[in-house]
């Protein structure tokens, strides 16, 4: 079944004189399958996944976007979370005064709201959030500290990780999570992507590198350029560009 | 019908015996007739059967009142009071009150659901006829630690009484220390408050006492009818600890448009006060209407070597506030603290800060000020450091941050430091932020809708200030910061 299907989506950045980012992209993401979108600098990669998100910065000009057989693009950002959808962010936020265990806690309780759940308590969510983040090598000295104030490029991306595997995702979008990440970390980080995924979940990963990809293994590989998906292939597309380049492609 | 049966019936409940500092005497309903003159004043003090002495006092500021001009500088505009329109003993009863729930502003009912008042609770604080505060402090059950309170205080030899009491049973403390930090001449407010004050809360804390517990208004259950010049006065002496808590999370609603409370802080040798205050009261409707005037005096003198105040402020009600808590650094060494969170949404307007004045030798201040302006509303920050020629070595730290909310809303920040020290250091910080549309979408794609998402980064805003607060106001204070902001993004 489909999970995500994007159907001639463009875009473009919402204020009179903005330009048109996204020209006409396909996409269809099934259960349980990982996609990866590789493209070079500024041709709309993380465009396309802030819109997934419900970011209003941009201006929906033409297409479709289904999420589970719903519209996604009627919904609010915090309703897309709440059912499913993750952004792992290439450049994540810094929110000073709060603390990150803090800033975590509400999004999971959010979340459970929403699923007409009951919150967590409190000690239970320090137990798994203390859990899960000593398999991403996360100290409980970092959870205390505001939400990424001050944190490392390779620390954000691991607590962008964290985020992800507390909030279990149905489907994760991962906007260049491997860039910046030392040899480990990105192992650890490819780890946590797998041990959350499973049949009934998607993923789109956007990175520059091929090496991420051995790691986590991706059903389809895609080249973006222009706004739009130009080339699509398996694992073995990710390794040819790795090799020739985007000039092949025409760019 | 009130569901003041319905509490009764609970507090039965509990016990009786239990509650027996829980229940308030039949508030005789008189009213004095409207308006201020010197007979008003005499059967303020006749009624409440006070000494000679302090009658005179009141005397003394009526007439200095009576030759005060009301202060023009305010920034906030309002509509000037007419003090001949007030009544000034209790409140005029036959005065519209709702009759029920269904008569009170709809949007105030959606902040105690918010909240997590109940019913009854919300009729006492929203003032509907017929609904008495009874026992105040089995409402607000977060805080009755136990109404054995009085038995652990006066085990410990601390005084905390309403001061209507403390000026008949301990006439030498109050006559040494009452107007000794406000002068009755201070200021138009201050005048007319000590000449037509009702009740407030008296507070004495032995040489080398740690106050056994927080002293919070809340256990004052007697005290509801304060009125519109609360009087409050603490003394710490010699080495002593407390921590005073005023004021609550629920928004109060109140007849009395006018409220000018005057507050009164003496910390001696080595001994520390903090005062904490959450300020709620009713802001009026989204145009204002309605709202109270909030003109206040609260004043700290660390008057012994080594003392401490510290002023810790959460600032969200009010139509109109006036205030500045302010600590005279008399003593060597001694510290001042002001930490402040002002929120103005709709139509509201605060001024607000402090000023510290440095006399004593090597003293220490620091302040902290966090204002959120929302909706049209309006702020300002005043504050002055005054650094005397006898303070060598004394040092300021202040830092303001202004946050604004949309685009129709202000916020004014006017330092004023005069230094005559030579030795002294002063640092001064301000800034003007907004919140930014990327942490807005952040919090969003972790799943917190609007509301949640400006109460968080707001809340992470006013950290610096919000760890000052005592444990039991923190998280309810977090809460009501949200709740003040609602409906001033999207
Ligand atoms: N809000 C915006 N306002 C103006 N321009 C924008 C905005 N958002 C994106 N753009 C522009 O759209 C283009 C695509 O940006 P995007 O961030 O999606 O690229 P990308 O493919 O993720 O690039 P990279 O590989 O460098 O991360 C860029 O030229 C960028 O400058
Ligand atoms: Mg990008």
């Amino acid at each position: 079944m489909d999970l995500l299907n994007i159907e001639n989506l463009h875009a473009r950045v919402d204020n009179p004189d903005g330009q048109e980012i996204l020209k006409g992209l396909n996409l269809t993401i099934k259960k349980g399958e990982i996609h990866a979108i590789m493209g070079p600098n500024g041709t709309g990669k993380s465009t396309l996944t802030k819109i997934l998100a419900g970011s209003d910065e941009y201006e929906i000009t033409q297409g479709s976007v289904n999420y589970n057989g719903e519209d996604l693009l009627e919904k609010e950002a915090h309703e897309r979370a709440n059912e499913g959808i993750f952004l792992a962010f290439q450049y994540p936020v810094e929110i000073p005064g709060i603390a990150t265990s803090t800033f975590l806690r509400h999004a999971l309780n959010a979340k459970l709201r929403h699923n007409e759940k009951e919150e967590i308590d409190n000690l239970e969510f320090i137990k798994l959030l203390r859990q899960k983040a000593k398999t991403l090598k996360i100290s409980d000295e970092m959870l205390k500290r505001p939400v990424n104030v001050g944190f490392s490029g390779g620390e954000k991306k691991r607590m962008e990780t964290l985020q992800m595997s507390i909030l279990d995702p149905h489907l994760g979008l991962l906007d260049e999570t491997d860039s910046g990440l030392d040899i480990d970390a990105l192992r650890t980080v490819a780890e946590g992507v797998n041990y959350i995924h499973s049949k009934e979940k998607g993923f789109l990963i956007i990175t520059h590198y091929q090496r991420l990809l051995d790691y986590i293994k991706p059903d389809f590989v895609h080249i973006m350029v222009g706004g739009k998906i130009i080339k699509t292939g398996d694992y073995k597309l990710a390794i040819e560009l790795e090799e020739k380049g985007y000039q092949a492609y025409g760019v | 019908m009130p569901a003041t049966e319905e509490t009764i019936e609970q507090v039965n409940k509990l016990g009786k015996e239990k509650y027996k500092y829980g229940f308030v005497s039949d508030i005789e309903s008189e009213t004095f007739p409207i308006g201020l003159d010197e007979d008003v004043v005499r059967r303020i003090s006749a009624k409440k059967q006070e000494p000679e002495w302090m009658l005179e006092h009141r005397l003394k500021a009526f007439k200095l009142w009576k030759e005060m001009e009301e202060p023009e500088w305010l920034k906030p505009i309002y509509e000037k009071v007419n003090y001949q329109d007030l009544a000034y003993y209790s409140s005029p009863v036959q005065k519209e009150k709702p009759k029920s729930l269904d008569e009170v502003d709809p949007k105030l009912l959606e902040v105690y659901e918010k909240l997590g008042i109940p019913l009854r609770e919300q009729e006492i604080l929203a003032g509907v006829e017929g609904a008495k505060p009874i026992a105040i402090d089995a409402v607000f059950d977060s805080v009755s630690v136990g109404t054995t309170y009085k038995e652990t205080l006066k085990e410990a030899g601390v005084i905390f009484c309403p001061i209507s009491e403390a000026i008949k049973d301990y006439p030498d403390l109050v006559k040494k220390y009452f107007s000794s930090v406000v002068p009755i001449s201070d200021n138009f407010f201050s005048a007319l408050n000590s000449a037509v004050f009702t009740d407030g809360s008296f507070v004495y804390i032995p040489e080398g006492v740690d106050c056994p517990m927080e002293l919070s208004t809340y256990f004052r259950i007697n005290a509801e009818n304060t009125g519109q010049f609360e009087r409050t006065l603490i003394i710490a002496d010699k080495g002593s600890y407390v921590s005073y808590l005023e004021g609550c999370t629920a928004p109060q609603r109140d007849e009395n448009q006018l409220h000018a409370a005057v507050v009164e802080l003496v910390a001696l040798e080595d001994a520390e006060i903090k005062y904490s205050t959450v300020q709620n009261w009713y802001s009026g409707d989204e145009e204002g209407k309605g709202g109270v005037y909030n003109f206040v005096t609260k004043r700290g003198d660390c008057r012994g070597n080594n003392s401490k105040i510290s002023w810790t402020q959460v600032e969200t009600g009010s139509a109109v506030t006036w205030k500045y808590p302010s600590c005279i650094l008399r003593g060597d060494n001694s510290t001042g603290e002001f930490y402040s969170v002002a929120i103005t949404n709709n139509h509201q307007q605060a001024d607000t800060g402090t000023k510290m004045i440095h006399i004593g030798k090597n003293t220490n201040s620091r302040i902290v000020s966090k204002g959120i302006s929302a909706g049209f509303s309006d702020q300002t920050y005043r504050g002055l450091v005054k650094i005397q020629k006898s303070a060598s070595g004394a040092r300021n730290h202040t830092q303001c941050d202004s946050l604004l909310i949309g685009n129709e809303c202000g916020a004014h920040t006017v330092p004023y430091i005069e230094n005559k020290s030579t030795s002294s250091v002063l640092e001064h910080e301000a800034t003007t932020s907004k919140i930014a549309d990327e942490q807005m979408f952040y919090c969003t794609t972790r799943g917190m809708d609007e509301e949640e998402a400006v109460g968080l980064l707001v809340n992470g805003f006013c950290k610096e200030v919000m760890q000052e607060l005592p444990m039991e106001f923190a998280v309810e204070a977090q809460k009501l910061i949200g709740i003040s902001l609602e409906g001033s993004v999207g």
